[in-house]
């Protein structure tokens, strides 16, 4: 292994100028002539426009435009697309309303864009849109997700029951049978609660038009820079893509919410042309809280069937998910297709059988938020397991191991779709266990209640699909793109080297994780391989980063681009040492024949492909490949997350005072990386379940939360230091042995929290976030139920 | 408009300012010092903290007419003259403590001003001292790790005081 090679924990390459405040994030990005948007958005949740008079805006100091939805639709701008299909059990079409950038006829949330007002600066901008007169006629607002499909409000007037779609997967038949045959039904309400995403970098876009060229160009926070581009073009109408270029540069965290084509970066692009300037927006952070895609917002029943020995025999869920006012760009395929065929977990279970009623409201679009319908699905299986052992009188960790699918039953096919690769769901348990330290349990609990805390357990064994996605799988389950990856090895003359990435990092640390797979299969230093990504006119077409794909479907790119410059490095390397291309051995940079001390550097034989006078014949000159690479199947991440706490019974606090995960993500690249992104998503995972909560009041629709001040982040005092885990099973799908590790810690930890809280107190019904009332509540439930006995 | 003239990582500077404008417009809009972020508009984030005369500020709440003559430290001015990183920064690098590195800026400046005023801190008073600021990504537990990495190496190095 080389020092900074696979596997070394490499300090990344962009740290610097990030720690010396040279980054260049959207909004630093200032253009010469620049003008600012600031967009009117509706103070209310549910309303008719009946007009809306922009006069004494447009005559304020400074206005260049004030903009509506008449105007977008007077240019031809198509609206806002939701790219999957999803078909209901009737085999109906999901139904999508309009979802205009700008609002026309009516508004449907807090935050609802209404006119966008271009001037010289920011607060002429702000100035102007306060005189804007909008006639609204206000119309009652359905918010609940329970109450969403019975409400006499219609969000689109020509939806009934506010359903986008009724869909199922799995086989209803199948899974009543198991059920009659259950010794024991587990049975929970459980809601999944909705959360903001909340990057610290807020939503940002320069747009800008060159009129001698007829080209746009817009900056924005992006996690998928060339999706953005095609959905502006083949679905907004933008311009033709060839005519647009999209730049991500820098981006400040992204975990789904940079994911989605947006009004407001729609329509700066479109307003350079309008106003001739470039026109820049920057989100204030209320903006982020209104108008960002939220995430979760689930309300379920499920069910397990077991027979006397705790083997499961069959799992029925019913979900209702709320999508907001509006589909937002990946929304209906988060709790469809990301969902329900993750309910198997780690188990073999015979039948399983979900139903997902799909919703709107009248709140902020819900799409996709770090690990996206995977966290549900745990949420569901491992609070289900946990029960259905306390309700047994069997140690969790055994049922679970009683259920494992086992190691030699790979490949596994699942009742919902799925067919695991690989993994060793015992392996990660036992390790869990041992750091967790499970053996002193009792005595630690027994200090705590000698201390007057309440102290609970709490276990997560999660699995997730991720590597998205194998394009024909997707396509056939309604998916409008396919969802490959693309890279491009460019060996430069004198021996260096640029890797170009369809993949985007916005945290992730491609940079370094990209350079040590290209420099220890290269054979070249880290630090002579650049890693470019996030701009549409250097990189070739790429799917961008989400679904912990990067380095397994762009890695897995960039490991057959490296194949093609080795094998054309041969070819050139056989010429010049005159030996037959068979003999040519390639390791650690050099091309040696066999047996021979003759060998050349992999730079000679670039500079040789560049100054090509000694060439093979029939070879081009040049060092320089490019390859895309569509996956074989999802990968499974998998692993074993132990939550300790203690529950102060006279306030309901919960304290965490022991966490462990234990991960299998297949081989590890950069382990210091790993274990960071485990980190923090655990921090989201834990900050769902006993701090963030998205809470809009029932009647008006207004968003209660909608700063730091009432949406409680997790902040440092409120977590605890971790301990991470790894145990590996190399991924035989992907030629690098990877599964993703980015979502990881955010799917499995809530349910790790909520089991160890209702252990702690005893009582099971508790929803997230558990949050000090709560506990408090539902401890003297508890006791009630207790003195009622 | 009011002139406004200050010390900015040891230069002078002087512009002439809407009396609106906030310090942290000054320093990103008038200086072009686009390492100080801004990440919410209600005071909690830290993304924006800066030094005014030593002690760490969220320079989202402060007018730039209130640090006329005053002396400012922002993230630019952390790394020695020839590219060394200060030793805060560079325990941040080693120990992970950044990820997508937006909220970095203010944990650093925030950081150096704990480490001034305590140079031995327990992970539970840098835990609470980082109240302050939001990181969504890293968790804290590489922040935190970083942090006591930073105060044992300013220790060892009495010459280098905390800014
Ligand atoms: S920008 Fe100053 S605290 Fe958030
Ligand atoms: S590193 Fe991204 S917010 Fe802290």
């Amino acid at each position: 292994m080389l020092s900074d090679g696979i596997g070394a924990p490499l300090r990344r390459k962009e740290d610097r100028r990030f720690l010396t405040g040279k980054g260049h994030y959207t909004d630093d990005i200032n253009r010469p002539g620049q003008t600012y948007a600031y967009f009117l958005r509706s103070p209310h949740a549910h309303a008719r426009i009946r007009g809306i008079d922009k006069t004494a805006a447009e005559a304020a100091p400074g206005v260049l435009a004030v903009l509506t939805g008449e105007d977008l639709a007077a240019d031809g701008i198509g609206g806002l697309i939701c790219g999957w299909m999803i078909h209901s059990k009737d085999g109906s079409p999901m139904k999508a309303g309009p979802h205009p950038a700008l609002a026309q006829g009516k508004v449907r949330y807090v935050g609802d864009h209404v006119a966008v007002v271009i001037a010289e600066t920011l607060n002429q901008a702000k100035d102007a849109a306060e005189l804007i007169e909008v006639d609204y006629e206000v119309l009652p607002a359905v918010v609940s997700t329970a109450e969403a499909r019975t409400s006499p409000v219609r969000v689109h007037d020509d939806i009934p029951a506010n359903t986008v779609f009724e869909w199922e997967l799995g086989n209803k038949a199948e899974t009543e049978a198991a059920f009659s045959r259950a010794h024991h039904v587990t049975r929970i309400d459980l809601v999944n609660n909705r959360l903001i995403p909340n990057a610290i970098e807020p939503r940002a876009a320069v747009g800008e038009y060159d009129s001698g060229m007829d080209t746009f160009t817009l900056y924005t926070t992006s996690q998928n820079p060339h999706v953005a581009r095609l959905v502006l073009s083949a679905f907004v109408g933008l311009a033709p893509e060839h005519k647009l270029r999209v730049i991500a540069p820098d981006v400040g965290g992204g975990f789904g919410s940079k994911i989605f084509i947006y009004a407001e970066e729609t329509v700066c692009a479109w307003a350079a042309k309008k106003v001739g300037r470039p026109v820049k927006w920057t989100a204030e952070r209320s903006e982020a809280f209104l108008a960002d895609a939220h995430g979760r917002d689930h309300v379920t029943h499920a069910e397990l069937a077991l027979d006397q020995d705790g083997r499961i025999l069959g799992m029925r869920v019913h979900t209702t998910a709320n999508l907001g006012a509006y589909l937002s760009t990946f929304s209906s395929c988060v709790p469809t297709y990301l969902y329900a065929p993750l309910l198997s977990g780690q188990y073999a279970i015979p039948a399983i059988y979900a139903e997902v009623d799909g919703v709107y409201t009248n709140t902020a679009p819900v799409d996709a938020y770090r690990g996206a319908g995977r966290p549900e699905a745990t949420y569901v299986v491992e609070r289900l397991v946990e029960t259905a052992a306390r309700e047994l009188g069997m140690d969790p960790a055994e049922l679970r191991r009683r259920n494992f699918i086992r190691p030699d039953q790979y490949p596994y096919q699942t009742p919902v779709i799925m067919t695991y690769d690989c993994g060793n769901y015992e392996a990660s348990l036992s390790e869990a266990l041992r750091l967790v330290d499970y053996e002193n349990y009792p005595r630690r609990k027994a200090e705590s209640e000698a201390r007057g805390r309440l102290r609970g357990i709490g276990f997560s064994c999660y699995i997730e699909a991720c590597g998205l996605a194998p394009s024909a799988a997707v396509g056939s389950l309604g998916a409008g793109v396919g969802l490959w990856e693309s890279a491009k090895i460019r060996f430069n003359p004198t021996g260096n080297v640029l890797v170009y990435t369809g993949s985007h990092s916005h945290g992730q640390g491609h940079e370094t994780t990209f350079a040590q797979l290209i420099a220890s299969q290269l054979g070249v230093p880290t630090e002579q391989v650049e890693v470019i990504h996030g701009d549409t006119e250097k990189t070739p077409f790429g799917m961008g980063t989400y679904g912990s794909r990067s380095l397994a479907v762009g890695g897995s790119a960039l490991y057959k681009a490296a194949e093609k410059i080795i094998a054309k490095g041969r070819k050139i390397a056989a010429h010049l040492m005159e030996a037959a291309e068979a003999d040519i051995e390639f390791k650690d940079g050099k091309f040696t024949v066999a047996g021979t001390d003759r060998s050349k550097t992999i730079q000679e034989i670039a500079f040789a492909a560049y100054v090509p006078h000694n060439f093979p014949a029939g070879v081009e000159p040049g060092l320089e490949e490019s390859a895309f690479y569509d996956p074989l199947n999802f990968t499974f991440p998998a692993g074993c997350q132990i939550c300790e706490v203690e529950v102060d019974p006279d306030t309901g606090v919960v304290e965490i005072v022991n966490f462990v995960a234990v991960d299998d993500f297949g081989k590890i690249i950069n382990p210091m990386i790993v274990e960071g992104q485990v980190h923090g998503g655990i921090a989201q995972g834990i900050g769902q379940a006993l701090l963030e909560n998205c809470v809009y009041d029932p009647e008006s629709g207004q968003l209660l939360t909608g700063s730091f001040m009432d949406y409680s982040m997790p902040r440092a005092h409120d977590l605890p230091s971790f301990k991470v885990g790894m145990t590996i099973t190399e991924n035989p799908s992907n030629p690098l042995g990877v599964k993703g590790c980015g979502e990881a810690g955010a799917i499995a930890a809530p349910a790790a929290v909520m089991n160890a809280v209702t252990d702690a107190i005893g009582v099971n019904d508790l929803q997230m976030p558990a949050s000090p009332e709560r506990v408090w509540q539902a401890l003297q439930r508890g006791r009630m139920a207790q003195a009622a006995e | 408009m009011p002139t406004v003239s200050m010390t900015v990582n040891g230069k002078a500077v002087s512009r002439e300012v809407e009396p609106r404008t906030l310090l942290v417009q000054f320093l990103r809009e008038h200086l072009g010092l686009t390492g100080t972020h801004v990440g919410c508009d209600t005071s909690q984030c830290g993304a924006c903290v800066v030094h005014v005369d030593g002690r760490s500020v969220k320079s989202c709440t402060m007018l730039a007419v209130q640090a006329d003559g005053r002396v400012v430290t922002t993230i630019e001015g952390m790394a020695a003259a020839d590219g060394t990183l200060h030793p805060i920064q560079a325990a941040f690098r080693e120990n992970h403590g950044l990820q997508c590195g937006f909220c970095t800026p203010g944990m650093v400046m925030s950081v150096a001003d704990l480490l001034k005023n305590n140079p031995s801190p327990t992970e539970r008073e840098v835990r609470e001292w980082l109240e302050g600021n939001i990181c969504r990504c890293t968790g804290y537990h590489n922040i935190v790790k970083a942090v006591l990495a930073a105060a044992e190496a300013l220790r060892g190095a009495p010459a280098h005081a905390a800014e």
